[in-house]
């Protein structure tokens, strides 16, 4: 599924080469060391409109495709054109559908399968850096291990992994600073592990302890924290999206030196809010990040019966946004992708459309069971030979920077503070019963105040329905 | 009025009726059923509805492999993936699509996976499905629309997994809301909503998807929409409810018996357009009237029924129409024991009703 080393180069120099043609100097968009190539151009015709008669918005992205070929076989009078907002357009006599894509946009990728780079040249990571991100990668994995074993023991009532989603949360979170606000879906807690958000605090949420900053008052893994830039999860699929790009222009505006952030997955691109947010981005020249997860599923839903699309990339070019298609199981790829986005985004205050390739290897959550609609083979293939935590650890060990006595004492160090801290958390209060009433507004109307005043009433009647571990 | 109830892991009582207490279903007295939970007497009414209507089609998210609740399982296997299939995730694109089914001539039965996420649809039900009918001259309908969708508590929802929305759809004219409070009801009101001839919001309480059990009927049989239903008589308070709030109800019912109080107590059904007649006869018999749900007490269904029956009897009132009903918070995961409409808060608002 994935494009080997050939195409990838190939997929390169096409688009170094058109870049060329169109005339943008290629150190003005491979301004940093991992190639990141901007497609300036929707086709060979535009290309020499752009030259010609220097009309074309510059912010036409695309990449080549079967518009391409499509192009080339058109016959098209370049003099005939029509002007009209948005540009001019080129008359044509030929009726000539635009092909649905049947080839597929590449796929960036810079380690492949065993951990070996493949391309030729990348941004060399520090040491400390690459280790970071190994060790949180590991911290991911093993609190999903440590939480989703608790839920099936009763001491939590939910929880969700990101098993198989890794690179993705804590490769992009790598390439951000702090200061760029995150809109999470659900699945993304590897970014507040990078943003140090500890293991504590998780537990704390997840337990719904006095500690946790959500006050107790949502479900496992809805978490947030304003210390860290990373607004409060919040079930509803892709309603953070139009969030992001509000939050965005606040930072151009602002002329913050920050973006926004935002992730979902492939069953969120189906809700209005992303289309709404998409276009938003674009027209409000928002700095802004989209990040897809494309882990082929939505619960039970296979991306085939989600979207007819090539993925969400398109849908980002289609808006006008510039759009990118990484490996999400490469760890160093999604980094150059994101670092690059974020470059881009703030630069140039544009959006940014960033689709990692991945694979929910999970149940959706503890409420699923995904044996019953898809192949445990399927299950099996992504889990045995495209783990993205064994293959940043195999390129690790290649540069000499870990071996199995770091990785067994660092596994065993987060097991024993996963465990510490759920015993923190089942001991801990929960917060007293005030908190019900507070934060539905910034004061408590009077209607909430009666309500309090009525509850108390009945507490006192009937203590015996009411759960101990609450302070009155 | 034989009603034996039966003690569930919840701590409350789910009551098990027997057929009699059916307001004109003969029919419903004389077939043998089998015992069976509310997600299977759904599946059981979805089954027949696709067998019996071959244009009537099945969708919604997940709806595919059985849905997240298990009521759609072995539809598209049954019935080909042409008829039950997913859809994208896209509240609005589900209804719309089923509007424009529906619109054709069609049985449009859509699932929106959780009421909670009803809203992105919100739209397409209020301006779209209710006025279809009205704003054409009766030219077009899409009467064959139902929306399918699971509400309320369940012990571990927190905001998004836990709402009771039907006072928004209740501020509708022109769509139906009809809940069910057990799996014999689901099987006959989703079979009535599915046939009726306007676009119902059908909301399924999934607290008793697996909790409550009953038997079934195994035949086509349909339950009348709009018709109220006293599901235990009593001579000094009505009490009126729906879904899954009727099972506290009834506990709080049989303690306040035990001191000597007679509640009376009316199973709604269906929201809009509601049988306010049953609940005028009834209050006008008692001259006390207590309304619940889950749902916040401003502006919830309670309020309207409320001020109808003080419109209608306000010369027979004996006390204020007493409201126990969710805060008006959003609803809190580690707090929900302290929201919820308990049984006790309900027995201590029939005493303060009683004593007024
Ligand atoms: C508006 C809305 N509709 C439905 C749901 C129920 N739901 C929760 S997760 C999910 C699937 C999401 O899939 P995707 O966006 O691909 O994310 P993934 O779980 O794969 O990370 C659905 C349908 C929801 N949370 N919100
Ligand atoms: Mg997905």
């Amino acid at each position: 599924m994935l494009h080997t080393r050939s195409t990838f180069t190939g997929f390169l120099l096409k688009t170094v080469g058109l870049l060329r043609n169109v005339g943008i100097p290629a150190d003005r968009v491979v301004n940093h060391r991992p190639r990141a190539s901007v497609c300036g151009s929707r086709s060979d015709r535009f290309d020499i409109f752009y030259d010609r008669i220097s009309c074309l918005p510059v912010r036409f992205y695309s990449s080549i495709g079967a518009e391409r070929h499509a192009a080339k076989t058109c016959d098209v009078d370049e003099s005939r054109v029509l002007e009209f907002p948005g540009g001019t357009v080129t008359l044509t006599s030929e009726m000539n559908f635009m092909s649905e894509s049947t080839v597929r946009i590449p796929c960036y990728q810079v380690l492949d399968d065993n951990g070996q780079p493949i391309a030729r040249s990348f941004e060399q990571l520090s040491k400390e850096l690459a280790v970071k991100m190994y060790s949180d990668m590991v911290t991911l994995q093993t609190m999903d291990t440590i939480f989703y074993e608790a839920q099936r023991q009763g001491r939590i009532s939910f929880y969700l992994t990101s098993t198989g989603e890794e690179a993705i949360t804590i490769g992009s979170a790598a390439a951000l600073t702090n200061d760029d606000v995150i809109f999470p879906q659900y699945r993304e807690p590897g970014v507040l592990i990078w943003r140090g958000f500890t293991l504590q605090e998780f537990a704390n949420q997840c337990f719904g302890t006095e500690a946790d900053y959500g006050k107790g008052r949502q479900m496992p893994i809805h978490y947030g924290t304003n210390k860290l830039n990373y607004f409060t999860v919040s079930s509803p699929i892709a309603t953070q999206l139009p969030h992001a790009v509000g939050a965005a222009y606040s930072l151009k505006m602002d002329d913050k030196k920050a973006c926004a952030v935002t992730y979902f997955g492939d069953g969120g691109t189906s809700e209005g809010d992303f289309h709404a947010a998409l276009n938003f981005a674009a027209v409000m020249e928002s700095p802004v990040i989209f990040i897809c997860r494309n882990n082929g599923w939505a619960i039970s839903t296979p991306t085939s019966e989600q979207f007819r699309s090539d993925g969400a990339v398109v849908r980002g070019i289609a808006y006008g946004i510039r759009s990118l298609r990484v490996d999400g199981n490469d760890a160093l790829a999604v980094y150059h992708a994101v670092k690059a986005a974020r470059e881009m985004c703030i630069n140039e205050k544009r959006p940014i459309l960033v689709e990692a390739l991945t694979y929910r290897v999970g149940h959706h959550s503890t409420s699923d069971d995904s044996t019953k609609y898809r192949p445990s083979d399927e299950i099996e293939h992504w889990r045995m030979n495209r783990d993205p935590v064994t293959r940043f650890r195999k390129w690790i060990e290649i540069n000499g920077w870990w071996s199995d006595v770091e990785e067994a004492e660092l596994r065993s160090d987060v097991r024993k503070q996963l465990l510490d801290a759920i015993q923190v958390a089942e001991k801990a209060k929960k917060l007293p019963l005030a908190n019900l009433f507070t934060d539905v507004y910034d004061e408590l109307p009077s209607n909430l105040r009666e309500q309090e005043e009525s509850l108390r009433q009945a507490l006192k009647k009937n203590p015996q329905d009411y759960p101990a571990d609450i302070p009155i | 009025m034989a009603a034996t109830l039966v003690r569930l892991s919840r701590g409350v009582s789910i009551c098990r009726r027997s057929m009699s207490t059916f307001s004109g279903q003969d029919h419903v007295e004389t077939t043998k059923g089998k015992r069976m939970n509310l997600f299977s007497a759904i599946n059981q009414a979805l089954h027949i509805a696709l067998e019996t209507d071959p244009r009537s089609y099945l969708f919604g998210e997940d709806v595919g492999f059985g849905g997240v609740f298990r009521c759609t399982t072995g539809l598209a296997e049954r019935f080909g993936k042409q008829r039950v299939f997913n859809t994208p995730l896209c509240e609005q694109g589900i209804v719309g699509f089923g509007i424009g089914l529906a619109a054709m001539g069609n049985r449009a039965i859509a699932e929106i996976q959780f009421a909670d996420y009803i809203f992105p649809a919100f739209d397409q039900i209020v301006n779209e499905a209710a006025k279809f009918r009205y704003r054409s001259g009766n030219q077009f309908n899409c009467g064959g629309l139902t929306i399918r969708s699971p509400y309320g508590a369940v012990g571990h929802g927190g905001h998004y997994h836990s709402q009771s929305p039907e006072s928004f759809f209740c501020h509708v004219p022109g769509i139906k809301v009809v809940i069910p409070r057990s799996p014999l009801q689901a099987k006959g009101l989703l079979l009535a909503s599915i046939r009726d001839p306007n676009p119902v919001v059908f909301f399924e309480p999934k607290w008793l998807y697996r909790q409550a059990v009953e038997e079934v009927p195994d035949h086509d049989y349909m339950l009348p929409l709009s018709e109220a239903e006293v599901i235990r008589q009593g001579s000094d308070i009505t009490l009126v409810g729906w879904g899954a709030q009727l099972s506290v109800m009834e506990e709080a019912c049989a303690d306040a018996a035990k001191e000597g109080i007679s509640c009376e107590l009316i199973d709604l059904k269906t929201l809009i357009p509601w049988d306010k007649e049953t609940v005028e006869a009834s209050v006008r018999k008692t001259g006390r009237l207590l309304v619940s749900h889950e749902a916040p007490v401003t502006g919830g269904f309670g309020a309207e029924i409320s001020a109808a029956i003080v419109e209608r009897c306000f010369l027979r009132l004996e006390a204020p129409v007493a409201r126990v009903c969710g805060l008006d918070t959003p609803f809190p995961l580690v707090y929900e024991p302290f929201y919820m409409p308990t049984k006790n808060k309900i027995l201590e608002a029939i005493k303060s009703t009683i004593n007024y």
